[in-house]
């Protein structure tokens, strides 16, 4: 990992005794976040504002299939990464530490999982009228 | 201090709005009926409440995320800078959210 320094790498030993990829990863997720964001915004106004054939229509779009397919990519990357900070910092009970992160790592990949596949079918099939 | 912990609380909201966002991705690819009873739930009084507050958080956590990357960098970590930086996030989740919630209204969204 090049974004590492020397001394992080001989060092390790913050709160959870490892974690210079999830720091960075964490931050640079946040930067892709910023631009999904505001996008998501102006295309959910668009969305409420339409129907069941408006929203087909949207996803139908390659830049918006794959702009929303990354956001929730990248989204959900990122709600691991600080649920992970969040659940690390307060819970100190090793059993109810170690259950937490594992059900956060598994609602994420499956939820993102489900969304991103879900997105895909709608958009290469059309959706169903 | 106060921006600190909201930054982690809007996060944790944030995590079921995207759970939320990944619920109208299955409920549109479950068709169109599935997809109809899905809007009407967002589109309801509660629904809206929920949205109006997943907007706030989202502006909020999108700034201050900003203000933490900029002290990542060893910027701005001056305690007057510090302070300016927090109310001019609060300043732009106010004006934000409103502008996002406005347009909705003028554009027939809500």
């Amino acid at each position: 990992m090049s974004y590492r320094t020397d001394h992080s790498r001989a060092r390790g030993l913050g709160a959870a005794k490892h974690g210079a990829a999830h720091w960075i990863g964490e931050r640079v997720s946040a930067v892709a976040l910023v631009p999904l964001c505001v996008w998501i915004v102006f295309a959910a106004i668009r969305l409420a504002r339409g129907d069941y054939s408006t929203a087909v229509n949207f996803i139908g779009n390659p830049f918006n299939a794959v702009l929303l397919a990354l956001l929730i990519l990248v989204g959900f990357w990122h709600m691991h990464a600080g649920m992970r900070v969040v659940v690390e910092d307060y819970i100190h009970d090793h059993f109810g530490k170690a259950a937490l992160l594992i059900l956060n790592l598994f609602v994420c990949v499956l939820f993102g999982a489900l969304a991103v596949f879900a997105i895909l079918k709608v958009a290469i099939t059309g959706g169903s009228f | 201090m106060t921006t600190s912990i909201l930054h982690r609380i809007t996060g944790v909201g944030l995590y079921l709005g995207a759970l939320m966002g990944a619920g109208w991705a299955l409920a549109l690819a479950g068709g169109p009926v599935r997809y109809d009873d899905y809007m009407r739930l967002l589109g309801s009084p509660l629904g809206k409440f929920v949205l109006f507050g997943m907007t706030a958080s989202m502006f909020f956590h999108l700034g201050n995320g900003i203000r933490h990357l900029f002290w990542d960098m060893g910027e701005g970590f001056e305690l007057k800078t510090a302070e300016f930086s927090a109310w001019l996030v609060i300043g732009f989740t106010v004006v934000a959210t409103l502008f996002t919630w406005g347009l909705a209204y003028l554009t027939g969204a809500l």
